[in-house]
């Protein structure tokens, strides 16, 4: 139950009676009750679709659009709008009522909320969802009756770190989200499964998107992570995405200028390099899907069975934030590093921190390549200078510009997390697989499927193939064998009996 | 079927008489044609030097324009049903916040390419505001591509060229007829 039920729409009235356990005789009550609130206990009777049930809904509908405007061609709810829907299968031909706005008022707020007064029909969830979901209590009714309201108190905006959800919840188009309002219809959007990379909660999220381009996120159901919810930052922090300041194509260095490289002749150039260069250390993001995590442990130890395998820096911002309802906000800020960990776990036999491989003084390797994946600065001046000082060949792949990648042999474009296929794996070993939803700027190419070229796969790069071949070597990943369902797979389950139970019973 | 079937009949072509074997008549009937057309009215028109006359202009459809409203802002609120209705996906819209008070939505950038359209009309049609109008303008040329993309500006100038032969039809949502 995501929020407590309230009976506020009167959309779900029905026909209720009682049956005598003696006679069998069935008593209904003359009045109707609402469904969502009238418990069904021993001998309750319900009748859902009768006449009266019929003509009881078309009723309420009618009174809810008494003074709803009729702006649906400029609502950006219209095509997921419930009143819209329940107008399909109930409505009248005609307005009866002779009251006809077309424009509805509008205020924001918050940073991220806009309140379309007069779309409104006041069922209070998103008033509900301050209370019993953050606790934060910003949103409150004002008024009554006909001239009821939802509003903020002045100073007090709605600005929670979750406050992005109450559009989600709004069944009409009264809450509008600034960042999408008015961006694209939602009937020429596709939705994706996918797993938010903002941190490593790694919410279940729809990623709706249209000619591959991302307009939204949006919660996806999941029980086991984010049940309906998810958080500000994670919603609107796909706009890196679609940066024009992404990198495009590969480039090569040649003397002190970077010169395009040709994707076709590229996978050979850089087998060949990096055979030819010795020891070589990989270091892996935690943002890396474990697909491409495994694909590349598996080429860097067939190039060097000494390779160093390395877990790249972990971005951690300010401290965890749990709300009133258990929903955690991670300071970790990426979505796989136990996933990533764990592939490195199997191949070197523990995990390298960055910082070791920094430590070391005599630091002398002929190859790095970089994973990156990596939104914001990730790396500074002096640990790039190191870095590129200790090794000759140095093969970064990452999405934006870095002072590591200034320091670059060879700069490779990244995939970003909607344009991947593979797997995350969450802070609680919850490992959830997705799909790409939009197609790669052209000229990037995926890290994984990069891996599989350079190991010499026939065909295209497989997802489900190389997780299946993961849940078969790790021990860690068996969960995942066979499938992984939407909400994804614990794989905490074969190791119940190795570790303490209330390690495994974390919940959200 | 062999050719010596008795079921098949066999008949010979009728043999031509004399006027036939000296195509006098035909030669008479197709002349009379000639002459018949040479006096009768014309039904067509040296285009482009003569226009060819449009029966009701508020029906036919030609070039699209954006209409403007009393004030002579562009009345479309950007709510793409144009765009969802076309056929053939030529309409692209960029919808946003509209400078305006009185008025929510209005489109940033709104474009129509004019050589992939076929003329249905279905955006004029599913318009709730009648914004977007055919008009009468038949004729449609361009030195390239990119030309016959009509942007927005474009699309309101041609609105400007024929608001005054073409007067918008609704009379309720501002329109003059």
């Amino acid at each position: 139950m995501a929020l407590i039920f309230v009976a506020s729409c009167r959309m779900c009235l029905v026909e209720s009676g009682r049956k005598d356990p003696q006679t069998g005789k069935v008593t209904m009550l003359p009045k109707l009750v609402p469904a969502c609130q009238t418990p069904a206990t021993d001998g309750t009777v319900f009748i859902t679709d009768s006449d009266k049930v019929r003509q009881s809904r078309a009723m309420v509908e009618e009174d809810l659009l008494i003074d709803h405007p009729i702006d649906c061609p400029i609502c950006d709810k219209a095509g997921e709008c419930r009143l819209q829907d329940y107008h399909f299968q109930h409505g009248q031909r005609e307005r009866r009522a002779d009251i006809r706005p077309f424009t509805s008022r509008r205020r924001p707020l918050g940073d991220t909320v806009t309140l379309f007064v007069d779309r409104c029909v006041m069922c209070s969830r998103c008033v509900r969802f301050t209370r019993e979901i953050t606790g934060t209590n910003e949103l409150y009714v004002t008024g009554r009756g006909s001239a009821e309201e939802i509003d903020v108190l002045p100073g007090f905006p709605l600005e929670n770190r979750m406050s992005g959800n109450v559009v989600d919840l709004c069944p009409v188009g009264a809450l509008g989200d600034k960042d999408f309002l008015y961006r694209q219809r939602v009937w020429f959007m596709k939705s994706h499964n996918g797993v938010c990379a903002g941190c490593s909660t790694g919410c279940s999220v729809n990623v709706d998107v249209n000619q591959d381009h991302v307009y939204r996120l949006r919660p996806r159901e999941n029980p086991h992570v984010n049940q309906w919810w998810m958080c500000d930052e994670g919603r609107y922090g796909f706009h890196h995405v679609h940066s024009p300041n992404r990198l495009a194509g590969p480039h090569r260095r040649e003397q002190e200028a970077f010169v395009p490289a040709d994707w076709t002749k590229l996978p050979a150039e850089l087998d060949a390099k990096l055979r030819a260069a010795g020891r070589v250390a990989g270091v892996f993001s935690p943002h890396m899907t474990v697909e491409a995590a495994y694909l590349w442990a598996t080429y860097l130890r067939d190039v060097d069975p000494q390779a160093r395998l390395v877990l790249g820096p972990v971005p951690v911002e300010g401290e965890d934030e749990q709300f009133k309802n258990g929903f955690t906000i991670r300071a970790e800020k990426c979505p796989n590093r136990r996933g990533v960990e764990e592939v490195i776990a199997h191949f070197a036999g523990r995990v390298e921190a960055m910082a070791e491989l920094l430590a070391d003084s005599e630091l002398s390797l002929g190859a790095i390549w970089f994973g990156g994946g990596y939104k914001h600065d990730w790396i500074d001046t002096d640990t790039a200078e190191r870095l590129a000082a200790a090794a000759p060949l140095l093969i970064v792949q990452d999405l934006f510009d870095s002072p590591l990648m200034q320091r670059a042999t060879y700069q490779l474009p990244a995939a970003a997390f909607a344009e991947r296929d593979g797997s995350y794996v969450n802070h609680a070993d919850r490992l959830q697989s997705f799909a790409w939803a939009i197609r790669p700027p052209l000229g990037v190419r995926e890290e994984a499927s990069l891996a599989w070229l350079l190991l010499g796969r026939r065909g295209l790069f497989q997802s489900r193939e190389v997780l299946d071949e993961i849940a078969r070597e790790i021990m860690f990943f068996h969960a995942a064998a066979g499938g992984v369902p939407d909400v994804g797979v614990d794989l905490k389950v074969n190791r119940l009996a190795a570790e303490p139970i209330e390690q495994t019973a974390r919940t959200v | 079927m062999r050719t010596d079937d008795p079921s098949i009949r066999w008949i010979e072509e009728p043999s031509l008489g004399l006027s036939g074997r000296m195509f006098l008549p035909l030669f008479v009937q197709g002349l009379t044609t000639t002459a018949r057309h040479l006096f009768s009215p014309k039904v067509t028109v040296s285009f482009p030097e003569e226009r060819p006359k449009v029966d009701n202009p508020l029906i036919y459809r030609g070039v699209h324009r954006l209409n403007r409203d009393a004030e002579g802002r562009v009345k479309c609120v950007a709510c793409f049903l144009c765009a969802t209705a076309c056929p053939a996906h030529c309409i692209d819209i960029v919808g946003t916040e509209s400078p305006w008070p009185d008025r929510e939505k209005y489109p940033a950038s709104f474009t129509i390419d004019e050589l992939r359209c076929i003329y249905c009309g279905m955006c004029e049609e599913a318009c709730p505001v009648d914004a977007i109008e055919l008009t009468s303008l038949l004729d449609l040329t361009g030195r390239s591509r990119e030309e016959m993309i009509f942007d927005k500006e474009k699309l309101l100038s041609v609105y400007d060229q024929t608001k005054d032969t073409e007067p918008m039809p609704s009379a309720r949502l501002g329109g003059t007829l």
